[in-house]
């Protein structure tokens, strides 16, 4: 199914300009996303896994720039761009056609002031030149096919007469009606709740089969991961430390970080009474990263060769992790 | 929905009664007798008291509420005690200029306000944002009098691009008398811009934060459509409130520069029967004025309806 990753992300820096100077929001975020599969990355709120997202389709804030890295990703012509260099108006054509987003706030990323179907339509227009008629069947068929009941009906409704879920369908609708080769999902389903948030998933699962796009799937909890995710890059402090397969990455956890991330999430399989472990400490702010591991101060595993930058490096095939004592980690479990 | 306009209908007649009886209870309680006022200083007691007699300024004061309240409601608001005329058709006259007047400022304030509002918020804190909220901030506070005094001695006086004041003889065609509209019409719209762009800007900042704006981008349209289409219709409501809050100020508040500009308006007119104690001819004005005050703040509530169908009466 893989044919050669869609998407490279290599050394990716963004910087913040704020009055008290630039703040490194990502310090080094590398991974790989291969065409037709679907990459989690994953970290805690703060780690950049949404300014990652915003990056890649060029929506930084007007603060906020990529001072180093690239983002090389493979055009549908077969070109390969690199999308922190691409000017606006090349970006535009890729925007929505290419890649689209979904947003972690399905109340709020809906504009209260125009029908569904006329914010989904609008993609036609700006993409594809249509209009009318032809426009309204096929936004029709996209309804239908993110199972919203009545489609024929509901384009002409306003997002608040919608529930959460389906403005979440509506959403979904929108981003793929351009049939995308990449579709970033920014925390799609975390602010639905679980039975709305596994249907969410099971359509984007199916979807992706149909439309065989690749998803870069933004979040924070590990239960989606296992379920959406082919592979795993896991971040922290505006770095990707580990990037492997998704049943390699549960399996073999490389990077103490991960391993603390893995063994904080309650699992029923767990012994009773057995209590979660919490990783001690907390995230540095931004403004005072060490310039060496960005976990060493909370890492069990900390020596002073930790105080030196770390790049990621494989530590078997297709697993790359940012520790120099990846081995006795995976040793150790 | 019918209901609704029919309530708001409802509410208006109450409140123009009260308008009226504070007319008439405030115009009364102003010190001065309009029958010595029009005689002059030469008239003899006796005069006065015949003329107070013929205006029915001798009733007593609850008979005179009453007949004016009937009066009123039957759609006749007395005789100007000057003009000699109905008060009606002393309002209409001067209806004109002041309506004109009203709309060319309010055309001139939004033409400026509001595309340099949308620029300056998605510019915000560039030099031309802090600008223009300086320059807003300094025409809003420096008196309309006093612009309109400037702007007449170096553009009318000294440039004769305008005429300096008044509204054309009796014979002035009507593209004549809308010219001498033109500088009292750039005076009141540069002072109501002021505050027509601080609502665009502030109600464009809050919009372009919002999570739909940047759904807007990412579906790969161009900035222009961004902010024209997704931003500004959100925006909207703020912005037609205020400005249907500076159109109803408009027509009750030109007075100043009316006078400034020597335009027969009804500012000019109330002022004129303040000061002769023409109490019918007041309370016309009052009436009329708080009527349109009304039907405009009911004209922008239906607006909403439009923009946002989430407004439900």
């Amino acid at each position: 199914m893989s044919a050669g990753p869609i998407l490279s992300v290599e050394g990716l820096r963004v910087a913040f300009r704020s009055r008290r100077g630039a703040v490194t929001a990502l310090r080094d975020v590398s991974f790989t996303l291969e065409a037709g599969r679907t990459l989690a990355l994953v970290g805690e709120s703060g780690s950049g896994k949404s300014v990652t997202s915003l990056a890649i389709l060029g929506l930084l804030p007007r603060n906020g720039d990529i001072t180093a890295g690239r983002l090389a990703y493979r055009a549908r012509d077969g070109r390969e761009l690199d999308l922190a260099r691409l000017p606006q108006s090349e970006f535009r054509a890729i925007r929505g056609r290419e890649i689209s987003m979904i947003f972690q706030e399905p109340m709020s990323s809906l504009n209260p002031l125009f029908t569904i179907g006329d914010q989904i339509g609008e993609m036609l227009l700006l993409h594809e030149g249509l209009d009318g008629a032809a426009r309204r069947k096929r936004v029709i068929e996209m309804l239908e096919m993110v199972e919203i009941p009545a489609p024929a009906r509901r384009i002409d409704s306003y997002p608040h007469e919608m529930s959460g879920g389906m403005r979440q369908r509506v959403m979904i609708a929108l981003a793929l009606i351009c049939a995308p080769q990449l579709l970033i999902a920014d925390e799609p389903t975390t602010a639905l709740d679980v039975t709305v948030q596994a249907q969410i998933l099971d359509l984007m699962r199916r979807l992706q089969r149909e439309m065989g796009m690749s998803i870069l799937f933004v979040t924070h909890d590990m239960g989606v991961v296992a379920e959406m995710a082919d592979d795993v890059a896991v971040m922290y402090a505006g770095a990707v430390i580990e990037q492997a397969p998704v049943a390699d990455l549960f399996a073999r956890p490389s990077h103490p970080y991960t391993r603390g991330l893995l063994a904080s999430i309650p699992r029923p399989d767990r012994p009773e009474g057995e209590r979660l472990v919490a990783i001690a400490g907390s995230v540095p702010p931004l403004g005072s990263l060490p310039s060496g591991c960005a976990f060493a101060p909370r890492c069990p595993l900390a020596t002073p060769a930790c105080a030196e930058p770390v790049g990621l490096r494989d530590i078997h095939p297709g697993h790359r992790v940012a520790c120099i004592r990846a081995e006795e980690v995976l040793a150790d479990a | 929905m019918k209901l609704y306009i029919l309530k708001r209908l409802v509410g208006m007649v109450v409140v123009v009664f009260l308008v009226l009886t504070i007319a008439f209870v405030i115009v009364r309680l102003a010190p001065g007798d309009p029958a010595a006022l029009m005689l002059g200083p030469d008239a003899t007691p006796a005069d006065a008291a015949e003329l107070r007699a013929r205006l029915g300024l001798d009733r007593p004061i609850p008979v005179q509420y009453l007949t004016f309240i009937v009066n009123a409601l039957q759609g006749d608001l007395g005789q100007s005690l000057f003009f000699n005329r109905p008060v009606l058709s002393v309002l209409a006259e001067r209806v004109e200029p002041t309506a004109f007047l009203a709309l060319f400022s309010l055309a001139i304030s939004v033409v400026i306000a509001l595309p340099l509002g949308i620029f300056v918020a998605y510019r915000r804190g560039s030099f031309l944002d802090q600008s223009a909220v300086s320059v807003a901030m300094l025409a809003a506070s420096v008196p309309s009098f006093w612009t309109g005094l400037v702007l007449q001695r170096y553009l009318a006086t000294d440039l004769g691009w305008f005429p300096a004041s008044g509204y054309g003889g009796p014979d002035a065609t009507f593209l004549d008398r809308m010219g001498y509209l033109m500088l009292p019409s750039i005076v009141l719209g540069i002072v109501n811009s002021a505050l027509i762009l601080r609502f665009t800007r502030a109600s464009m900042l809050d919009v372009l934060g919002e999570d739909y704006i940047r759904t807007a981008r990412s579906k790969g349209m161009t900035e222009g459509r961004v902010v024209l289409r997704h931003a500004m219709k959100n925006a909207a409501i703020p912005i037609v409130t205020v400005v249907g809050l500076t159109f109803a100020l408009l027509v009750s508040g030109a007075v100043v520069t009316e006078r400034v500009f020597n335009i027969p308006g009804m500012g000019n007119l109330v002022v004129g029967a303040v000061l002769r104690r023409d109490y019918p001819v007041i309370q016309g004005t009052l009436v009329v004025v708080a009527t349109l005050y009304i039907l405009i703040n009911l004209a922008v509530d239906l607006l909403y309806l439009v923009i946002d169908k989430r407004v439900r009466y």
